[in-house]
């Protein structure tokens, strides 16, 4: 088989000095369907961008049919031969099928837009690769499955040999996946090249021919798919390359303080993220959420935060009933969260560093005088905050939105511990920020926990997420996959094989133990 | 009351609909396209009065209503290029540039003529053309119908025929693909090589040739000569008129023509018995209740629609 597409040294270095993709090496042949396999932050999407001409890599060259290729645009990727179905279905949805089809290459007859050609083209291509679609539907009416169908037909029309597949199972059901599966091999019998992005072992091993694993921008390796096991993929794709020690004594944990029965949660598209999670949190215990992103340990936090909608299960703090309260109650009854996003829902970035401090807090008797706040106090305890967490600023009117990531991150963090919670919730607690901020914050919490509280936390940083965790609870499709009491005890190797589905602990075996360390 | 229904019942009244209907008519439909382009464009009113400036203006120094006609289109259209490179180019939030051209509009138009003539409010020193009016052939014989369709000014049956243009660009041509897709998902667009800013450009520009047209209207064909604030808030009835009708060129013309017809009713009653502070606000009040009634529709149609 020959050769479509080969990746040499590519380096991508984003603006802020984030370094994306090490040094990229990969090719792929005609006619084979090729997986990129790798976590969240592995570097898939900057490797895809880049081949589609949405980046520009910062070093190393592209080759596409051995010539070399600059793709400064998606035209220029478009007229190589290259096409892109994203995850986010890029689709105008008052548009026919047909109109959406031959967007950027419409037809023509005089001055008007020849509609009948159009949908005569987008026909062919349907019947030429089996891929049925309503040509004269209104995209707005036709389901996630054949939009994505319309998303390939696009690309097969601008002549694409290579598409690139940005999970596109995640959208679908088992039955469109099954029906996309069947269409993606006939494309490859027709000769072109898929790229298929995936953290889904089984589907890698149902569909592709060869799988490439990144990890932390790197590439680790091509192989064979029949020469591999998912558990061999697994291990490819989890693990660190710097196992970083995160010095704490061991726990002793204390009585459940949250415990959490059935919860499900639908995200705003109404797919299922949470799918009956129930779990019990201790005090005096760091309990880690660990899984590949999407898979529901994010939405835990957001639904016991009171941030999204809960369909069914219960939540109680303390013996009290929670569930659908409102996030002022839910505040008022003990928990603190440090939201995933710190510029979104951390902080407000054009307010100030004292405003910020102050929120959520300002309707507190310490604060509130007859009419207005009490601005000494207010001031006092804002210096007395940053001084503790060592923010670095100017002074407390500093916008937010001006200091260092970290630095955002100590005053939400500030904010949160200083409300005397019995539960912290913590998402994505030093990501992207510098080591010194992020080894202060970990010590804080390690610092609470002592003191008794009870720590949930999710991160998809595995250093963090095993060094900091006294047990663990690891999540896969909106499930708890499994669950380790003594997170001390796992090796990575084991979690990857229950992040990434290859194991699984029986549901009954999860709420067991659970149970029996509730108990104690 | 007799005597009221027999003035809006008459032949007349009609004649002063459609009248009253064109430039509204231009504006609606330049905020049409403008919003199917993706854009929130609030300029119609400032654009309306550069043009309608720049028409008696250049039409008194030339001699040509023609001339200063194509000057205000020129000048319409120009103001929209602007506007695009202002709000893409030089990344300006577009109701702030739109309220800056209606600024200019409003303020720069009595500016530049003190400075022409050493009047303020009106221009009527200044010998400036109006455009033509025309008998359409076979119609204007016709008994009623003939008197109340025949003998408008070109500009307004140019109104109607806008109405068809807009909508054949929009739906019958790639352009109008194109410029649709761009304002529904810009990032679609351009994931398929369309150029984003240049279709929204292309949009912009015919809007101001539209509100250019408009504004012409005003001061070379409803009157026949410039005055401070001649538009007298058209162009933002014009906005209402599109949003009513949904963005749509065809229901932008029968929300205009309500809203010609408030105006209409208000010109008349005025000639009878009535305090006329009360008479004027009629159009104003209509475009409100209009606009109210939209959104309470539209507000269920979405709930509905949501379950």
């Amino acid at each position: 088989m020959s050769e479509i597409l080969r990746v040499e040294h590519v380096v991508k270095v984003y603006g802020n000095g984030v370094m994306a993709n090490k040094d990229i090496n990969f090719s792929a042949d005609r006619g084979e369907i090729h997986a990129i396999c790798g976590e969240n932050g592995a570097g898939k999407s900057t490797l895809m961008k880049m081949l589609y001409g949405i980046e520009q890599p910062s070093e190393g060259s592209i080759y596409v049919k051995g010539e070399k290729v600059e793709l400064t645009s998606s035209a220029k990727a478009i007229k190589k031969g290259i096409g892109m179905v994203h995850q986010h279905f890029m689709l105008v949805p008052s548009l026919t099928v047909a109109e959406n089809v031959v967007l950027g290459v419409e037809p023509k007859k005089g001055l008007r837009f020849h509609k009948e050609e159009a949908i005569r083209m987008t026909q062919e291509i349907a019947d030429k690769y089996n891929l049925p679609v309503p040509a004269e539907e209104k995209v707005e009416n036709i389901t996630v499955g054949l939009k994505q169908r319309v998303e390939i037909i696009k690309a097969l029309l601008k002549g694409a040999e290579i598409l690139i597949l940005d999970e596109p199972t995640t959208v679908l059901t088992p039955q469109e996946t099954e029906e996309l599966f069947k269409q993606l091999k006939n494309l490859k019998k027709e000769g072109h090249t898929i790229l298929f992005i995936s953290h889904k072992l089984y589907e890698v091993k149902a569909l592709c021919d060869k799988v490439t694993i990144m990890r932390s921008g790197k590439m680790i390796g091509t192989r064979n798919v029949s020469e591999v096991t998912e558990a061999d993929i697994s291990r490819m794709m989890v693990g660190r390359d710097v196992v970083e020690v995160i010095e704490k004594e061991k726990a002793s944990p204390g009585e459940t303080i949250l415990s959490v029965k059935g919860l499900v949660s639908k995200n705003s598209v109404g797919k299922k993220m949470l799918d009956g999670v129930s779990l019990k949190v201790r005090k005096g215990e760091i309990l880690g959420l660990a899984g590949v992103e999407g898979n529901g340990q994010h939405d835990l936090l957001e639904a016991i935060a009171g941030m999204a909608e809960i369909t069914d299960g219960k939540i109680e703090m303390e013996g009290k009933d929670i569930t659908g309260h409102s996030i002022r109650e839910i505040r008022a009854a003990g928990i603190s969260h440090i939201p995933e996003d710190r510029m979104i829902t951390g902080t407000a970035k054009r307010m100030s560093i004292r405003e910020n401090l102050l929120a959520g807090r300002h309707r507190k008797k310490d604060y509130t005088g007859k009419l207005l706040l009490k601005q000494d106090k207010v001031t006092a305890d804002a210096d007395e905050l940053i001084t503790e967490y060592l923010v670095k600023c100017s002074n407390q009117q500093q916008e937010v939105g001006m200091l260092s990531g970290g630095n955002i991150q100590k005053v939400v963090v500030a904010r949160e511990f200083s409300n005397e919670p019995h539960l912290i919730l913590i998402d994505q607690p030093t990501r992207g920020i510098d080591i010194g901020a992020a080894e202060f914050i970990r010590k804080r919490l390690i610092q609470l926990r002592d003191e008794g509280k009870a720590v949930l936390l999710n991160s998809a940083d595995l250093n963090e997420v095993l060094g900091l965790s006294d047990s663990l609870a690891v999540f896969c499709n909106g499930k708890i996959a499994g669950y380790f009491e003594d997170a001390s005890q796992l090796t990575e190797e084991e979690l990857g094989l229950y992040m990434l589905g290859v194991k699984k602990q029986d549901a009954e075996e999860i709420e067991r133990k659970f149970h029996e360390c509730g108990e104690k | 009351m007799d005597n009221i229904l027999d003035l809006i019942f008459s032949v007349s009244f009609v004649f002063s609909v459609l009248r009253l209907t064109t430039p509204i008519l231009f504006a609606a439909l330049s905020s049409v396209i403008s919003e199917r382009a993706g854009i929130g464009n609030i300029t119609m009113e400032g654009t309306m009065l550069i043009s309608a400036f720049t028409g008696v203006v250049v039409s008194a120094w030339t001699g040509s209503a023609w001339i200063g006609f194509l000057a205000a289109v020129v000048i319409g259209g120009l103001t929209g290029w602007l506007l695009s490179y202002i709000i893409f180019k030089l990344v300006v939030n577009d109701i702030l540039a739109g309220t800056a051209v209606n600024l200019i509009g409003s303020g720069g138009t009595v500016f530049f003529l003190f400075a022409l003539t050493g009047v303020r409010g009106i221009s009527t020193s200044l010998s400036s053309k109006v455009m033509p009016s025309v008998d359409i052939p076979v119609i204007k014989d016709i008994p009623i119908l003939g008197e109340m369709i025949s003998g408008h000014n070109l500009l307004t049956y140019l109104s109607f025929v806008a109405v068809f243009i807009i909508w054949y660009l929009l739906f019958k041509t790639s352009t109008g693909l194109r410029i649709r897709a761009v304002g529904e998902n810009p990032g679609a667009a351009e994931s398929v090589g369309i150029n984003v800013y240049k279709t929204k450009t292309i949009a912009l520009v015919i809007a101001g040739v539209l509100s250019g047209i408009g504004g012409a209207y005003m001061s070379m064909g409803y009157v026949s000569w410039f005055v401070k604030d001649i538009t007298a808030g058209r162009g933002w009835i014009g906005i209402a008129a599109a949003a009513m009708s949904g963005q749509h060129p065809v229901l932008a013309m029968v929300a205009s023509i309500l809203f010609g017809i408030a105006d209409a009713v208000a010109n008349t009653l005025q000639t009878i018995n009535l305090p006329s502070q009360l008479v004027l606000m009629i159009p104003y009040v209509v475009t409100l209740l209009a606009m109210s009634l939209y959104a309470y529709i539209d507000l269920k149609r979405k709930k509905r629609s949501s379950f």
